[in-house]
């Protein structure tokens, strides 16, 4: 058996061969240049290329690597960020036209580690604007489009890092994740997404969204690429308040050790009929291969599900309307000319958002304003503590849950656009993880038998027990052995 | 609750949108729609039940009163769309229609 | 419609005050707070809200507020919280505020001022923190906002450290907010936690003002005063606002809510904002920070650490120095004068009394004149201590004192010095000052009889002509004391 081509293996075994002497980081990113070059038309997947950047980073890895001063084993390895980390002298728009040709004057503390390990950026991808979406259709540039199928969606809205990925084209990349924006298209192109524990990576220089719900995410070919570049990224950061003190935990340590005698909770409220019959065939199947490598499955209830998705679509648009308020035309972003300061602002603000923004944006002003923050705002927050609870007592029981990461396989472009509700009750089972801030992770369970795309499975662990989660997708996708299999690989 | 057009006209004001006349009808459809579906948590009985502001219970998170570096006026108005004299050019002020 | 007449009508005052901390720097950024300077130099991505920043707080900011807190008697909250105000206005980078609403640091207070009238116990409802916005530089027109062009922003001001006092409305005189004001302010500047420099921004007062007929339940019709640049001018502004609408009650008018400003030049108030717009800030618990909690130890520990209030001072000033509180009062008004009085108080070991009289008598006069504070005087505490030590001595006259005052005040040289380099010293060698009285005996007989004869206010025309005859350099003390033995009867 010949070995995968360079740009199919995880970046662990890239950094392997460059330790060894087998490759070095120029030869790589050529490499990846190439590959990208290939298959950019087909998925559009890239808002910035940075070759040249990448590939003087790359010259200087193979120069540290030559004299023994390698800073870290992923010295070398390119990465790719959506386009709403914050990078110095690189434009970032998260997306949207209303951020078009602001150049940062600073790195955002997920790009600053990363750098630090000798990882050099390798462009930025496209997404869904501001991350408010779940198919990439909404980026204020183009659409992406997934590696399995162009004419089908990559997920969203970490969209364009998890079709690079799948199609091989970044050997990883840093999405983020605020109701499913990293898992749902992992699952959706076939590859592992995780999001980790609310305030486990620093969101400091991550354009927000949803403050108290956004997270960045690593996605990646293996289940060992996703705990390495967790890893280098994670830990306290005293520029953003919200970040978790303790020391962050090498999840490379302990990743093998399996998951006998795990008791694992299959969610009952997502039973049934919420999920596409070749999407509950591949779960189901998930389920019992856990059983066999030693799990104890039983049943968990968790009530307060059902209003998660409700409390979020009032949670997020409400701290997005007061996040995105900066983007008015005075200090960065293109400007609509008016004669006074109001139309000024609302005509900047009505050209440069798309309509999913100012969508979110508008329900979330809603939510807050005189006479409603009760009603709205308030009793999501409370339905909040409901899912902790619920999780909580759950957690008692089991060490982790179980579901499907989307009811679906990746729909076709186009498919859901006319009705945003309907494309906000398909995160159903991401957006509870979000709400709680619990870590939770999608890992390829194959593809679905009805259409032939992949399906993810995902996995909700405790706060904090990234470890545990990790410990339980590396037992199952070694025991699948998908990802490593031509079947695991789009034909692109 | 049903949203109507002078509700939206009103949250555009306050989210400084300006939305023409199509994207106002629109948005009371799909206001009314999503608000609709998100109110259902309204009838939850939910007294007694303490807010989660937070995902983790952290506190005091704070920062010595240290000085560090600041950009130069030249990086702060680096992306400034329209700049004189060292600060960022406005439009006449005026206050809220 | 009855006119009401004028002692039926009673005034309700309210103020919220803002004042922006001294810390090194600003509220949620390592920027330097400073005053003025080159625009936009003071600034990051944090203060200049730049997508993806974060804010974190500065725990000095937390600790001043709470300091201002405990000298207000508030109760210091366990847990207080910061929250969003969500309003548009391009001095404000991210189109929020971060400030307090449901929890904030310290409420319930109050503050017992010693007016006129009696003591009045001032309610103060909240002390908060927030951050100050930048500066709009408004360009064309009169330089107004309302008939400006165009206006530049300036957000080296942005994200400075902001403490909102607000009161309940238990005043009810112009006069009472004029010392609620002075008083805030020598508490604030003891606490060593702002300038307050009123000129510079440092502290801003806005008044919320009624007046209604006495008995009334509901308060009139709430008038907010905003633009009072100095404590004399709020209480000139809320004089004149009292007036204006007690007269248009008297005139039987009705009175509107409303936005006035107040005109430093004419004295007089103008409308602002007639149609009061209903702001809706959508406020919201701030999800990029998190709550503090405030352990039991920390206030106290803060409590025990608070340096001496302008009230306590008062009276202690009292007990030790037996002070009338007239003088206490103008000594007390400012941190730096308190602390020069005490200094030249404890150098001169005497009677307080006296330095008192020359502070405010004649160093406030030569301050006064050449239009500086105290503490740019060339005067050091002790060397006033040193000044009035020679009068007491006989050294020197209090008019030759006087003189040499005026000299320290302009080189800053010691009292000696000055009365040395000037040749002032008092003549006071016995036998010196004998001949010459000798001399005025002789050449005065008459007047010399009258003293002999009983006639003893004659004895200052003899001392006169001593003085005349010796320059003026005569101990006159002495001088009487040598008459009146040699002309004892
Ligand atoms: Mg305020
Ligand atoms: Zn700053």
């Amino acid at each position: 058996m010949t070995p995968p081509a360079l740009h199919w293996r995880p970046a662990t075994e890239l950094a392997a061969g460059l330790d060894a002497g087998d490759l070095t980081s120029v030869e790589l990113t050529e490499a990846i240049i190439r590959r990208c070059d290939d298959v950019e038309p087909h998925i559009a997947a890239f808002l910035q290329r940075t070759d040249e950047r990448a590939l003087t980073g790359a010259a200087a890895a193979d120069a540290r690597r030559a004299r023994g001063e390698a800073l870290t084993p992923w010295d070398g390895i390119p990465v790719a960020y959506k386009d709403i980390f914050v990078t110095r002298d690189v434009p970032t728009t998260a997306g949207s036209r209303i951020l078009e040709r602001w150049v940062p004057p600073y790195d955002a503390t997920v790009v600053e580690r990363c750098s630090a390990a000798g990882m050099p950026l390798f462009g930025k991808t496209n997404l869904d604007q501001f991350a408010m979406g779940s198919s990439t259709e909404h980026s204020g540039f183009h659409p992406s489009r997934n590696p399995w199928d162009p004419a089908r969606v990559p997920g969203g809205s970490s969209g364009g890092s998890a079709a690079l990925v799948a199609a091989g084209a970044v050997p990883w990349a840093w999405g983020t994740d605020t109701g499913g924006s990293v898992r749902q298209p992992a699952a959706l192109c076939g590859i592992v997404g995780a999001k980790p524990t609310y305030g486990l990576v620093s969101r400091y220089g991550m354009v927000a969204f949803a403050s108290s719900l956004d997270q960045a995410g690593p996605l990646t070919r293996s289940v060992e690429d996703a705990a390495a570049l967790l890893s280098t990224a994670a830990g306290h950061d005293p520029r953003d308040s919200t970040s978790i003190r303790d020391g962050a935990p090498n999840l490379l340590e302990g990743l093998g050790e399996g998951i006998a005698g795990k008791r694992i909770g299959v969610v009952e409220e997502f039973g049934g009929e919420g999920s596409q019959p070749g999407v509950r065939a591949r779960v189901d199947d998930a389920y019992g291969r856990l059983e066999r490598l030693g799990a104890v499955l039983e049943e968990v209830s968790l009530p307060s599900f059902e209003h998660a998705i409700p409390a979020y679509y009032l949670i997020a648009p409400a701290e997005a309307s007061s996040n995105l308020a900066r983007y008015d035309g005075v200090r960065y972003g293109p400007r609509r000319v008016a004669t006074d300061i109001v139309a000024m602002n609302s005509k900047t603000r009505a050209d440069g958002f798309g309509a999913e923004v100012k969508r979110r944006i508008m329900i979330g002003t809603y939510a807050l304003s005189a006479g409603y923050y009760d009603a709205y705002y308030g009793k999501a927050q409370k339905v909040r503590t409901l899912i902790v609870e619920d999780l909580k007592r759950a957690f008692q029981r089991v060490d982790l849950i179980v579901c499907p990461t989307s009811p679906t396989t990746a729909f076709k472009l186009g498919e859901r656009t006319a009705d945003p509700l309907s494309m906000y009750l398909s995160d159903v089972y991401t957006v509870p993880v979000n709400l709680a801030g619990v870590p939770a992770m999608s890992v390829p369970c194959g593809t679905s038998p009805d259409d032939g795309l992949p399906v993810g499975l995902q996995i909700i662990a405790p706060v904090l027990d990234e470890r545990s989660m990790f410990q339980a997708a590396y037992a199952f996708e070694q025991d699948l052995g998908w990802a490593e299999s031509d079947e695991g690989r789009p034909n692109l | 609750m049903g949203i109507d057009r002078a509700a939206v006209d009103h949250v555009a004001r306050l989210a400084r949108l300006a939305l023409d006349d199509d994207e106002r009808d629109r948005m009371r459809a799909e206001l009314d729609d999503i608000l609709g579906h998100a109110g259902r948590i309204q009838a939850l009985d939910l007294d007694g039940v303490e807010p989660t502001l937070h995902p983790l219970p952290l506190v005091n998170a704070s920062r010595p009163d240290e000085i560090t570096p600041s950009l130069s006026q030249s990086d702060a108005l680096r992306s400034a769309p329209e700049a004189e004299d060292g600060r960022f050019r406005v439009p006449r002020i005026i206050e809220d229609a | 419609m009855s006119v009401a007449p004028p002692h039926t009508l009673e005034t309700t005052i309210g103020l919220e005050i803002h004042v922006e901390l001294a810390t090194a720097s600003k509220m949620f950024c390592g920027c330097k707070v400073a005053f003025g300077g080159e625009p936009n130099t003071r600034t990051c991505p944090v203060c200049l809200g730049l997508p993806g920043s974060l804010p974190v707080v500065n725990e000095r900011a937390i600790e001043y507020t709470t300091r201002i807190g405990v000298a207000f008697n508030c109760s210091i909250a366990k847990r207080s919280l910061f929250a969003r105000k969500n309003y548009f206005y391009p001095d404000m980078p991210k189109n929020y505020q971060i400030t307090q609403y449901e929890l904030p640091l310290a409420t319930q207070g109050h503050l017992t001022l010693d007016g006129e009238s009696g003591a009045v116990s001032v309610g103060v409802t909240r002390v908060h923190l927030e951050e100050d916005t930048g500066g709009s530089l408004h360009v064309g027109g009169s330089g107004r906002i309302a008939d400006s062009e165009y206006s530049l922003e300036d957000y080296n001001r942005a994200g400075t450290p902001l403490v909102e006092i607000v009161t309940e409305p238990d005043l009810h005189t112009a006069e009472q907010a004029r010392l609620f004001v002075a008083e805030l302010r020598a508490i604030v500047e003891a606490l060593g936690v702002s300038d307050v420099r009123m000129e510079e921004g440092s502290l801003r007062v806005d008044a919320n003002i009624s007046v209604r007929r006495a008995g009334e339940v509901e308060h009139g019709a709430k008038v907010e005063v905003k633009n009072m640049n100095s404590i004399r001018s709020v209480g000139r502004a809320l004089e004149h606002e009292e007036e204006r609408q007690r007269k248009a009650l008297e005139a039987g008018e009705t009175l509107v809510q409303e936005t006035r400003h107040f005109d430093e030049k004419t004295g007089t108030t103008s409308s602002l904002r007639t149609k009061e717009y209903a702001f809706d800030y959508r406020y919201f618990p701030e999800p990029d920070l998190v709550p503090f909690e405030a352990a039991d130890e920390w206030v106290e520990a803060l409590r025990a650490s608070q340096p001496e209030l302008p009230a306590e001072r008062r009276v202690r000033w009292k007990q030790t120095y037996g002070l009338p509180p007239g003088d206490v009062a103008v000594l007390a008004s400012s941190k730096a004068t308190a602390a020069w009085f005490e200094a030249a108080a404890l150098a001169y070991g005497g009677d307080a009394k006296k330095i008192v009289n020359w502070i405010i008598a004649d160093l406030f006069g030569l301050l006064n004149e050449a239009g500086i504070d105290l503490t740019e005087c060339k005067i050091a505490p002790a060397q006033l201590a040193g000044l009035v030590g020679l009068v007491d001595d006989g050294a020197i006259s209090g008019k030759q004192a006087k003189e040499v005052l005026g000299h320290m005040f302009k080189t800053g040289d010691d009292a000696a010095e000055v009365v040395q380099d000037k040749g002032l010293e008092q003549e006071s060698d016995t036998a010196v000052l004998d001949a010459v009285v000798e001399e005025v005996i002789a050449e005065n007989p008459e007047a010399a009889d009258k003293v002999r004869a009983g006639q003893l206010n004659t004895i200052g025309f003899l001392v006169g002509r001593v003085m005349r005859k010796t320059g003026g350099s005569a101990n006159p003390k002495l001088v009487t004391e040598l008459l009146r033995t040699k002309l004892a009867g």
